[in-house]
């Protein structure tokens, strides 16, 4: 049997992020709503916080400059009371590089993930409302994309186009645009044939203003938590593209390039390897526990 | 002997993290051997959690804090988990809403008939199977040796749900609890299926926890009733006792609001029961009814406990109310009765349909299986301005198709649907010029889903007048208010977002959204269907308010004929996408009948327990909407099929003024036709007139 809201006297408390669609409660107290009852959310939001915080901040945070370097230092490179994570193999200053590097991992991972989801979204909402040849075309088309692995993928496009920030964006918009689009396709799928788009058919508004101001909306749970599992990945996928050597170019600090640049040195000075690994581990998981949690906040109503 | 179920001043409560909330306050009750207790009430009112209760299944974080519930004398409270499992198996037997749930997909049913008497270790598998096939027949089910090795998915879902029962009593229970077995199926199987546990109980003497929102299949099968309002026993007695003289407010409540498919009742008002059902963790000393009551009077009623008092100075007949005195002396809750004279018939037509067939070809992206479903076949039909046009009939029989077409959602294969002057069979409503789809606007049947849960009220109603009327932001605003006002909800409900509101607001809110445009013709597919019986009933009253006071014509459609003969000026009876009988209220729900109607008018329960059971239930179900039907399209369910005729040949249709009936009978127009040549007919005219 359907639940019928009406046997219970008072309205129901405010449910999760977007799901159940509470456009008047505020978006704040929503998301403070969803901290509170999830502590995984909280610790996750908590990390990807921190990291903003100190991305934002590095130009005062960050101890030393992130490019300087002092061989003199290499010759104890390890954690000490002047430098607490230790400096790398030109003795240049890991904490600082960690810090600047969160500029542009969380610059160029939100932007290529806003990126797939506006291209994911657009194409999810055809695909599904219009439904028939056109929803085909799309669908075989992302899973052409989705086919390949996507190292590979990523691989032949950089080595055509040149690395750069935003040809990596372009690359991870491209290869996850399919996979949020198939999530908006599910929901439209749904949705569309709800009785509140036939009423809004029969009153005659446009296929867009349906796609977008009637279906779009209860997709944001579903999407929302997406987001944040697609910043894991993404974090991951930056991390992997620096560390294979196409990630954005050196000399400036990016956390895959530190790894890979350390790396041969794994059994001499451990520290400049695992440090940085841990500063991308760290991200991700923090995405991850905000997605998880938000999930879970949601599910429960 | 002891009573096969007992409950004794139970409460049963829901721990959660915001707190404890009462689910059931104070309930006692018991059945005796090979009695049938029904227990009704509305949703939420914590008929279900009796059931489980009584099975002692209840789902984590819900346990008795208060009373004892005894099975044959046991206090259930003692037993070890083995000792329950015990009565589960082989004292209480439960058969549920969807019979789907209570059956293995992937094993045969036989199979799962011959687990019962196995399990319990009392026979051998060849004794097994002959008891099976035995319970099988006692169900009812043709080709009981054949049906063995059956999947459930191959049964249809009265073929399902008497599997089901038939599972239950391979056990010999001593009580069978049925949580609304027949709420999914269709009035005709629905009267079946309640026909069966009839019989079954005169057979078997097995005793009957019945529980149903429903009044009238209660008062079929039930000697006594139990009515549930928050958690609470509010009255009990004997069927008869309670139905002619309901003590407790809430219970004469429940029966004004039902509409009744006897005499004329058109354009009278039923009489809703205000106020929103309570929930039962109201701390509430006294009665829980009482903010919806019209005889509550504030320091009586509220302020202390109520107790079960003797109503009709009999101990047989208890309700929890201080005020029955008072109540017995007033007559303030009985219905309005309204007249039943025939419509003027010379209203303008606002719609016109002719010869309106739809197919689908079933089939995938390869050209599939060439099948042609036919969903309607030559339907013919008129609506007229300021009247009802009501279409009726099981799910399945293209009303719903029907309604879509008229509305744009779907376009027709052929036929016309003229809506002044222009043919809208085949023109999606996307594609309508602006003043024809203002003309019809639809009420869907789902309140959950009628309403958008990302926009407010105000959005919902804001957008149809920008649209459909053209209003600036500002007019639009102003007319929200007055439309609010149309359908009796407070102006600062536009505010609200979905969720906030109540299955009755919102459905509210979705006829305010219909009217926006002005539209000459409203096509409400089940409106109420999904709704209370207090709330559906003042949704009723709305729609015959507005109709009142309008020229809109509205078409109606519904599977519940009661609703129908208190709705409707004309009606279209359909099966398998024809319409089968069509004509003035009154003459469609008088005799002569199409077959199909006589069976749906025996069957729709009524909450009368005096009404005659229906003399015959059709056999079978509605042949697949694939088959290629060359004759009638009832042939194959219908009691008075001439062989060799109706199968094959198409029925003419006979008039009598403005009714038509599709059928070979050879029906006579007159009511007061000769007892011989109608032979069964007769006993349906008497238990329905």
């Amino acid at each position: 049997m359907t639940e019928i809201i009406h046997d219970i006297g008072r309205p129901r408390a405010a449910p999760g992020l977007g799901l159940a669609g509470d456009a008047h409660v505020g978006l704040l107290r929503q998301v403070l709503n969803i901290l509170t009852r999830s502590p995984l959310a909280t610790v996750g939001a908590s990390i990807l916080l921190a990291w903003s915080l100190l991305a934002l901040l590095a130009p005062w945070v960050s101890p030393y400059p992130p490019n300087r370097i002092d061989v003199a230092l290499v010759a104890d490179p390890y954690p000490s009371a002047a430098h607490w994570l230790g400096v790398d193999h030109l003795g240049r200053d890991i904490l600082s590089r960690l810090i600047w590097g969160a500029r542009t991992v969380l610059t160029v991972a939100p932007i290529a993930v806003l990126g797939a989801v506006v291209l994911g979204v657009f194409l999810g909402l055809v695909s599904g409302y219009r439904g028939g040849f056109i929803d085909a075309v799309i669908m075989r088309i992302g899973d052409t994309l989705l086919a390949f692995p996507k190292i590979i993928l990523y691989l032949i496009i950089i080595a055509k186009f040149g690395a750069s920030a935003f040809n990596i964006i372009a690359v991870i918009t491209l290869s996850s645009a399919p996979i949020i689009a198939r999530i908006v396709r599910g929901v439209t799928l749904d949705v569309k044939n709800r009785d509140y788009v036939a009423a809004a058919r029969m009153r005659g508004e446009s296929a867009l203003f349906i796609m977008f101001v009637e279906i779009l909306p209860n997709a944001r749970g579903p999407l929302i938590v997406d987001f944040f599992l697609r910043l894991g990945y993404t974090t991951i996928a930056i991390g992997v593209l620096g560390f294979l050597g196409v990630g954005l170019p050196p000399p400036d600090p990016d956390w895959g390039g530190m790894v890979k640049e350390a790396y041969g040195m794994i059994f001499v000075w451990p520290h400049m390897t695992i440090i940085p690994a841990l500063a991308i581990s760290s991200l991700v998981i923090g995405a991850n526990f905000l997605a998880t949690g938000l999930r879970e906040a949601s599910l429960d109503g | 002997m002891a009573d096969v179920l007992a409950f004794e001043n139970v409460s049963i409560a829901y721990d959660h993290r915001s707190g404890r909330q009462n689910i059931l306050r104070d309930v006692s009750f018991t059945i005796a051997d090979g009695e049938a207790l029904g227990l009704v009430g509305e949703s939420g009112c914590g008929k279900s959690t009796v059931a489980l209760a009584a099975m002692r299944y209840l789902p984590r974080g819900m346990s008795i804090v208060e009373g004892r519930i005894l099975v044959e004398g046991r206090d259930t409270a003692g037993l070890t988990d083995h000792e329950l499992s015990r009565i589960r198996g082989n004292r209480i037997a439960m058969v549920y809403q969807d019979p789907m749930s209570s059956l293995n997909p992937v094993m045969p049913i036989g199979r799962q008939l011959m687990e019962v008497p196995l399990l319990h270790g009392e026979t051998d598998e060849a004794a097994a199977f002959r008891r099976a096939v035995a319970m099988l027949e006692e169900v009812r089910l043709p080709g009981a040796a054949a049906m063995m090795e059956r999947y459930p998915h191959q049964l249809s879902g009265g073929q399902q749900q008497r599997v089901v029962i038939a599972m239950a009593l391979m056990a010999e229970p001593a009580l069978l609890i049925m949580d609304e077995p027949t709420t999914g199926l269709d009035v005709t199987i629905e009267a079946a299926i309640l026909e069966l546990v009839r019989e079954l109980r005169a057979k078997f003497g097995t005793a009957i926890l019945f529980i149903s929102h429903n009044l009238g299949t209660v008062a079929r099968i039930c000697d006594r009733i139990g009515v549930l309002y928050a958690g609470r026993l509010v009255e009990t007695g004997n069927i008869a006792s309670v139905f002619h003289a309901p003590a407790h407010p809430y219970t004469r409540g429940l029966l004004g609001a039902l509409p009744r498919l006897h005499g004329g009742r058109r354009r009278g008002r039923l009489r809703p029961i205000e106020g929103t059902i309570a929930a039962a963790d109201r701390a509430r000393m006294g009665c829980a009814f009482a903010p919806r009551c019209v005889y509550a009077v504030r320091h009586e009623c509220e302020e202390r406990p109520v107790p079960m008092v003797p109503a009709n100075g009999s101990d047989a007949h208890l309700a929890r109310c201080v005020r029955l005195d008072a109540i017995r002396a007033s007559a303030a809750d009985a219905p309005t009765i309204g007249n039943d004279e025939p419509v003027a018939g010379d209203a303008p037509i606002l719609l016109s349909v002719r010869n309106l067939t739809k197919e689908y070809k079933l089939g995938g992206m390869f050209g599939g299986t060439g099948k042609v479903v036919r969903a309607l076949t030559d339907v013919d039909l008129d609506a007229r301005a300021g009247e009802t046009l009501a279409i009726v009939g099981e799910s399945g029989c293209g009303k719903s198709t029907l309604a879509k077409i008229i509305s744009g959602l779907l376009t027709a294969t052929s036929g016309e649907a003229l809506i002044g002057g222009t043919d809208v069979a085949t023109i999606p409503v996307d594609i309508r010029p602006p003043d024809l789809r203002r003309q019809v606007q639809m009420v869907f049947q789902n309140p959950d889903s009628t309403l958008n849960p990302s926009h407010s009220i105000a959005y919902a109603l804001t957008r149809p007048l920008r649209l459909l009327r053209n209003l600036a932001n500002r007019d639009a605003k102003a007319e929200v208010s007055k439309l609010l006002a149309q359908v009796r909800l407070p102006a600062d409900m536009a505010e609200r977002m979905p969720h906030q509101l109540s299955g009755g607001q919102r459905q509210r809110v979705a006829i305010a959204r219909a009217l926006a445009g002005n539209p000459g013709l409203m096509v409400a597919d089940e409106p109420v269907s999904a709704l209370d019986v207090s709330v559906q009933a003042a949704i009723l009253n709305l729609l015959a308010e507005l109709l009142e006071s309008s020229q809109l014509g509205l078409v109606l459609i519904s599977h519940d004929l009661a609703l129908v003969r208190h709705m409707a000026d004309r009606v279209a009876v359909m099966y398998l996408g024809r319409i089968v009988e069509y004509g003035p209220v009154e003459q469609v729900f008088a005799p002569p009948y199409h077959p199909y109607t006589a069976a749906l008018l025996a069957a729709a329960p009524t909450p009368d327990p005096d009404a005659e059971p229906p003399d015959r239930v059709l056999e079978g179900s509605m042949p697949s909407p694939t088959d290629v039907i060359v004759g009638c399209p009832f042939a194959s369910r219908c009691p008075e099929r001439i062989a060799g005729l109706c199968e094959t040949t198409p029925p003419p249709v006979r008039r009598f003024g403005e009714h038509r009936i599709a059928c070979h009978l050879d029906l006579d127009g007159t009511p007061a036709q000769p007892a011989a040549e109608t032979g069964g007919r007769v006993g349906i005219r008497s238990s329905i007139s």
